[in-house]
């Protein structure tokens, strides 16, 4: 110490204590420009979580309700008689168009020529008939009386209502023209024009026509696949699991297995579409588009998540549990049966439950498997042709139509939505079963 | 809960394959994404007033669909092919070598493709030269050597043009909308250069990079197999110009207009009377052996090929599909009512 002292004369005495002070200020700033890094990314996160939503939720929220005309429609149906009991073939067969355009007609008398009447129609949409039809056939006393009926509106009359078409560009520019706009006002004006909850749009398949599309062919079609999904990956990713952990012997063999499956689960989906279209569909001869050979791939993709998940949900079960169980005369099934399988249920769930969601907002590998198809009629069972909603939002994305473009989020938000349910399912159920050693 | 769940695992599947029948009574289709709309706005009538379940219509583009409709005679394979170009050769062969003999050929109509800009700026006139000059990855100097294209801006190109930045808005590769932009104007562009055009004879293999090539400078911006994300693009930048299909700008005039291409403005009429350039005939192809096992098949040709379906006020009209000439339109309709098998294609 004196010779450090002596060869640098006037320097101050160094002590541990002014090292940490000198550099104390140093390192209180790098802490606190840490943290506001962190802070900003985290806003910066949440912001674009906010924005990708906002955009999202302001384009689609417009698509849960439907624009209606209310029109008095005189039901005299051609060859029905309205005092007789209708046969429910002639009824069904019946032209409902007519009345709707004759009652467009009346309501707008002064239109008569031949290309303002095809225009007049065509404020209806295509599908108006077919509801009619389905109301008049739930209750066929209707016929021969004149009701105020509210008819479905086309998708270009709906975008009108809602504000989505400017009026005041020049007529040819834009989808709906002047006489239109003239009738749309005056429907209006005598309150005929309503928008109401869109129904359609949760109890119908897809449809061209953006007022008639519907989500429900879609989410049935994800309901069937998940549930085959979840009714074959589960019992099979804890079989798995649970002999790896508990049973399977410690070798080379094991661990290769255990180095594959963690390797699985980074391989990329659209991988596992094609080992389906080679193996399910090529070899199998299993129907394509159908949730059936869905969830047979989804299966593949889902298996080394809740493996990995059951395996270590069963190593945080204490192995006091265990020899407590062998302690007392339980087999070794016996032992994972009745004691260790129930304690690790509620994360193997977990992971199950995650597993499903990621299955959910799955596209990639259903691509090649023929899920990419325009499916009107609501999958009925595992080998109806069926999309899923990813897909469903995929297609309308890329249809033309303005009217799918409000659609399109719409079905984003309801996928969205059954994210959320399911991740909201996985965190409550580790919350109530969930035990601590 | 687990043994409860195999349970119902095992009988749903059992229940579900049990009810599957070897016969299959809904019409599928598959192939090209440019016919799909139309395909799709038939299937959908059809199922709605025929009586008939309504046909499955599958996107696989149009060479994925011919290698699907090509592959077999039988249940599992697809009975309609939707095509945004004819049969080629060698796919016809497939076909009869596994053992579907006997093919209907239906020309549907056209189907354009626009340039298109933002309403907002000026419409542009545009030769087929000006837009290989434009996108074209290499083009020749003076003196007829080939260099990587150095036109920056429109007036570069040809001083009538304005002097904006060349940004166009396209396909990708993928996409057989980039198939057709580079066979039909690409192409059809690089041809009227004499230096190119004298290519073709010494060097074909060079000819056809040339004429192929699009600039990956930057001037050129793949946006995505979604058209409607073009037209959204262009409306919020005004000097970009994007590459669609005709049906994306007809349902989008308020927004977007069509560049004029030699002169002719992308309508209706000009389509399908064949003066705007860059138009390609669309067809749907029936397997004949099908005709009769799967139900609704000829019911199904019938209603896309009637006047109600495809004519110029049709409902496919709506959709943006350009009807074949009247008395074209009449014969086909005849022939494909007839399920004539075709010729082999050249």
């Amino acid at each position: 110490m004196n010779n450090l002292d002596a060869s640098t004369p006037g320097a101050p005495p160094r002590h541990a204590i002014d090292i940490v002070n000198a550099s104390l200020k140093r390192r209180y700033a790098r802490e606190s420009r840490f943290r506001l890094v962190g802070l900003i990314a985290v806003i910066l996160g949440l912001a674009f979580v906010v924005l990708l939503f906002a955009d999202i939720v302001s384009k689609g929220y417009t698509a849960f309700q439907q624009t209606y005309i209310r029109l008095p429609i005189a039901l005299t149906l051609e060859g029905i008689d309205p005092a007789g009991t209708p046969d429910a073939q002639a009824l069904a067969n019946a032209d409902y168009m007519a009345p709707i355009k004759a009652a467009l007609r009346q309501t707008f008398p002064e239109v008569t020529e031949r290309r303002e009447l095809r225009l007049l129609n065509s404020m209806v949409s295509v599908g108006a008939a077919d509801l009619l039809r389905e109301q008049v056939m739930d209750n066929p006393s209707l016929i021969g009386t004149t009701q105020e009926i509210w008819v479905l509106a086309d998708d270009d009359i709906d975008m009108l209502v809602k504000g989505t078409i400017d009026r005041d560009i020049a007529q040819g520019d834009r989808r709906v023209k002047d006489d239109m706009l003239g009738w749309v006002d005056r429907l209006e004006k005598q309150g005929r024009i309503e928008k109401r909850f869109n129904t359609i749009f949760f109890t119908h398949g897809t449809s061209r026509e953006p007022e008639l599309a519907g989500i429900a062919g879609a989410l049935m079609g994800s309901f069937y696949t998940l549930l085959l999904t979840l009714a074959l990956s589960f019992p099979i990713g804890v079989g798995a699991a649970l002999y790896l952990e508990e049973f399977a012997p410690k070798n080379r063999w094991t661990d290769l297995i255990e180095v594959n499956i963690n390797n699985l689960a980074a391989v990329p989906s659209i991988v596992f579409g094609l080992l389906g279209l080679a193996v399910f569909i090529g070899f199998f001869g299993i129907p394509r588009s159908t949730p059936l050979v869905a969830a047979l791939v989804m299966t593949l993709m889902t298996l080394p998540t809740i493996i990995i998940a059951s395996r270590v949900s069963l190593k945080s079960v204490p192995p006091s549990i265990r020899e407590a169980a062998l302690g007392v005369g339980a087999s070794p099934l016996q032992t994972q049966f009745h004691h260790v399988l129930p304690l690790a249920l509620p994360g193997m769930l977990t992971g199950a439950i995650i597993g499903m969601a990621r299955a959910l907002g799955e596209s990639a590998p259903l691509l090649m498997i023929g899920m990419i198809a325009f499916i009107v009629d609501v999958p009925g069972g595992f080998t109806d042709p069926a999309t899923v909603l990813p897909v469903q939002i995929y297609l309308w994305a890329d249809s033309p139509e303005r009217g799918f473009v409000e659609r399109t989020s719409a079905a984003i938000m309801v996928l969205l939505a059954f994210l959320f349910l399911m991740n909201l399912a996985a965190v409550l159920l580790r919350r109530k079963f969930e035990r601590r050693w | 809960m687990n043994k409860t769940l195999i349970a119902t695992a095992v009988l749903l599947a059992a229940g579900s394959l049990s009810t599957q029948a070897m016969a299959r009574d809904t019409i599928n289709i598959v192939g090209s994404s440019t016919v799909f709309p139309f395909s799709t706005a038939v299937a959908e009538t059809f199922g709605r007033t025929m009586g008939f379940k309504t046909p499955k219509v599958e996107s696989t583009g149009t060479g994925g669909g011919m290698k699907l409709f090509c592959a077999g005679v039988g249940v599992d394979h697809p009975d309609i092919t939707n095509a945004s170009r004819r049969m080629k050769a060698s796919e016809f062969e497939n076909c009869q070598k596994a053992g579907a003999k006997e093919i209907t050929e239906v020309k549907i109509g056209f189907d354009g493709i626009a340039i298109a800009n933002s309403k907002k700026a000026p419409q542009l006139d545009l030769t087929l030269k000006d837009i290989f000059l434009a996108l074209a990855k290499d083009v020749p100097d003076a003196s007829g050597k080939f260099v990587p294209n150095p036109n920056k801006t429109w007036k570069d190109v040809n001083s009538d043009l304005p002097d904006a930045k060349i940004e166009v808005l396209g396909p990708p590769p993928t996409s057989g909308t980039r198939d057709a932009f580079v066979e039909l104007a690409m192409e059809g562009g690089c041809n009227s250069i004499p230096e190119i055009k004298a290519l073709k004879k010494s060097d074909e293999k060079m000819h056809k990079a040339v004429c192929g090539g699009i600039r990956e400078d930057g001037a050129y911006i793949e946006a995505g197999e979604n058209d409607n994300l073009i037209v959204q693009k262009l409306a919020s930048n005004k000097n970009a110009l994007g590459i669609f299909g005709y049906s994306f700008l007809d349902q989008n005039t308020d927004k977007v207009q069509g560049s004029k291409i030699d002169g002719v403005e992308p309508t209706y009429e000009t389509i399908s009377d064949g003066s705007y350039p860059v138009s390609r005939s669309i067809y749907f192809y029936v397997k004949n052996a099908h005709v009769g096992t799967i139900p609704g098949i000829k019911q199904f040709v019938a209603e896309f090929t009637s006047d109600k379906a495809w004519g110029p006020e049709g409902y496919l009209a709506d959709k943006g599909l350009i009807s074949l000439p009247d008395a074209e339109r009449a014969s086909v309709a005849k022939s494909a009512q007839a399920l004539e098998p075709m010729s082999k294609p050249e």
